[in-house]
């Protein structure tokens, strides 16, 4: 986890740094005794329970159920098993589900930043009549319980012949996940400096070149994160899925695996190294996208 | 911010020509949360199995039958456990950890030793919570998960069932929501926690305040801002959690797990009683909706104190 750490850091020590270094009785002093030490012991084994689950699961998914039911979960493996990950990856047809989930959340990912800055775009830039209003009702749509819309959804998408299709699903996050990227958008925007506007309105041009060649480009970082977001978001989902995917061939990772669960032919070790798969793409996309994503974090909190 | 100054005229003029960039958003609104949303309310006055099934007008008759349903008014009062485990636990150790690893450990140890330990609690909070879920199933599992097999190595003759005795699978299931919280509130508050002076820590600790005296007088106001923003977005998620329930107890046993959304996705899916589902969806839908308000009033009502105080 060690890339996980180099993002927001550097602000603080930046500023920290001089005024650590002045007084240096301060420094002495905190450097001593033996407390400090404690604390960190304590701070550590809370991490590290925080970590135990995913280090019983590492470890068991490399067992052989013979391993398993003679040494329990406890134990190191015996040997360097893999026939587990492989029992899951086949029986589940795996790499579709992966498929399933990348398709489902790239093209979330994409389709709700771009419906974010367009609307946000009217709302920020436009300063659209009763735009207060009008967030406000995204603002609600963003903490809807999902149950609230689900039988509808689920009779509309058989109305219109997209039952058991990704599509359906891909345009209910679409709307749903751009209703927290308008209301972060909007308030990005309506801090947007005017005078570019009125610069590149004085070289005449119009409002989609302005939301393309002026807006966009400088909005491009936070774009980015509210991507990543989107993506991870999506990838995590379980509900909607859950109900409108129901055959295997369309279903996303998560889903593949909890219904997996109480399979009598899934022992521990199997239903672990499924587990580990199905964690390791989101642990992986955000190893990638980890600076962008505490950007983002502290961005939607101060919003 | 320029556009204040012109007359009324041409400041209607100006935000009429966006309206074309608000209509793809407006749609896709009404469509996919507006009429599903009220069709869901529509539902819930008929007694329908779901399907071509005939939907027979039942009025008020679903929350009548809500009022008088022990299951319902158990998922409510699970809910406020559910909100104890997402919600105040977790930002009460999120607090302690926030300002620990920052006004603390980051300054005897260095920034970097505080963002390993942050990431580390994080973890839980980017992975898919189901499959986090699947692997605490099997940790909890009676026979054969991990804490059991601990206990009896320990010496515990007869570990207790952790998931399948009444009076345990809700305090389990609170345990792992707790995991999968508690990095929140700690990134966010050490986030907030960098917009305050250093020095203002250093004075005051050069004046002889401890560590208590520092959180109360500079990290706790500092962080109220990112506290309302953690209480609502977590009680948010709390009332509307699911996933979690769904892969560790499916609202078992006997019922003492049970949440709204998993009821009335029951209701919906299982039991084939839509109308029944609908009426408990639209509930929580106002209860969710009347909680935000309160929390959001609150956050109004906070900010214009501090105001004055100023």
């Amino acid at each position: 986890m060690s890339t996980a750490t180099d993002s927001t850091v550097t602000g603080p020590t930046a500023v920290r740094r001089p005024a650590a270094s002045s007084p240096n009785r301060v420094d002495a002093r905190l450097h001593r005794g033996a407390g400090r030490w404690v604390v960190l012991a304590l701070a550590g084994l809370f991490g590290l329970a925080m970590l135990s689950p995913f280090l019983l699961m590492l470890v068991n998914a490399f067992k052989s159920a013979a391993d398993y039911s003679q040494n329990g979960p406890l134990s190191l493996p015996t040997e360097f098993y893999t026939q587990g990950l492989v029992n899951f990856w086949n029986r589940t047809d795996f790499p579709m589900k992966l498929l399933n989930s990348v398709l489902i959340s790239g093209a979330v990912a994409l389709l709700g930043t771009l419906l974010s800055l367009v609307t946000a775009y009217a709302i920020g830039i436009g300063r659209i009549k009763g735009r207060v209003w009008i967030l406000a009702v995204f603002l609600v749509a963003n903490m809807l319980p999902q149950e609230a819309i689900i039988y509808p959804l689920f009779t509309m998408a058989n109305a219109v012949g997209l039952s058991n299709s990704q599509w359906s699903v891909i345009i209910i996050f679409t709307v749903i996940q751009s209703a927290f990227g308008i209301y972060l958008l909007s308030s990005v925007l309506t801090t947007f400096p005017v005078e570019l506007l009125e610069a590149a309105a004085l070289d005449g041009a119009g409002r989609f070149r302005i939301l393309w060649s002026v807006v966009y480009p400088i909005l491009r970082p936070t774009l980015g994160v509210l991507m990543v977001f989107f993506f991870i978001w999506t990838w995590n989902e379980f509900f909607i899925p859950l109900v409108m995917l129901t055959s295997n061939a369309t279903q996303t990772v998560p889903i593949a695996l909890a219904s997996l669960q109480g399979d009598r032919l899934m022992d521990a070790p199997t239903i672990n190294a499924g587990a580990l798969v199905s964690l390791l793409p989101a642990l992986v996309f955000f190893l990638i996208f980890q600076r962008t994503l505490t950007r983002g974090v502290t961005a939607g909190a101060v919003k | 911010m320029t556009t204040t100054q012109a007359p009324t005229r041409r400041r209607r003029a100006t935000w009429v020509p966006y309206l074309p960039y608000l209509i793809p958003g407006v749609i896709a609104f009404v469509v996919i949360i507006g009429y599903p949303l009220a069709m869901n309310v529509y539902y819930s006055l008929f007694r329908w199995k779901g399907g071509l099934a005939p939907m027979r007008f039942y009025g008020l008759g679903n929350y009548a039958d809500l009022l008088a349903d022990e299951a319902f008014w158990t998922s409510f009062r699970n809910s406020i456990s559910m909100i104890i485990a997402m919600v105040i636990i977790p930002t009460l150790i999120g607090l302690v950890l926030a300002a620990v690893l920052f006004d603390y450990l980051g300054r005897r140890f260095g920034p970097r030793v505080a963002s390993v330990l942050r990431a580390t609690y994080y973890l839980p909070q980017i992975l898919p919570v189901a499959v986090a879920g699947v692997v605490w199933n099997w940790i909890l599992n009676a026979q054969d998960g991990a804490i059991n097999v601990l206990l009896t190595g320990l010496g515990v003759a007869d570990p207790p069932d952790w998931l399948g005795n009444p009076d345990l699978a809700m305090p389990s299931v609170m345990l792992v929501l707790i995991w999968v919280q508690v990095g929140y509130p700690v990134v966010i508050f050490m986030a907030a926690l960098q917009r305050v002076d250093p020095e203002l820590y250093e004075a005051a600790e050069l004046d002889g305040a401890g560590w208590w005296d520092r959180l109360k007088a500079i990290t706790l106001p500092q962080i109220r801002p990112e506290t309302f923003v953690v209480a609502l977005t977590c009680t948010v998620a709390a009332l509307k959690v699911f996933a979690p329930v769904y892969v560790l107890t499916r609202g078992g046993p006997e019922g003492t797990t049970l949440v709204p959304s998993y009821y009335s996705f029951l209701n919906f899916f299982d039991k084939s009683k839509v109308g029944y589902g609908a009426a408990v969806a639209t509930v929580l839908t106002i209860v969710i909706i009347v909680v935000a308000g309160v929390i959001l009033g609150l956050q109004a009502r906070s900010e214009r104190r501090e105001r004055e105080g100023r």
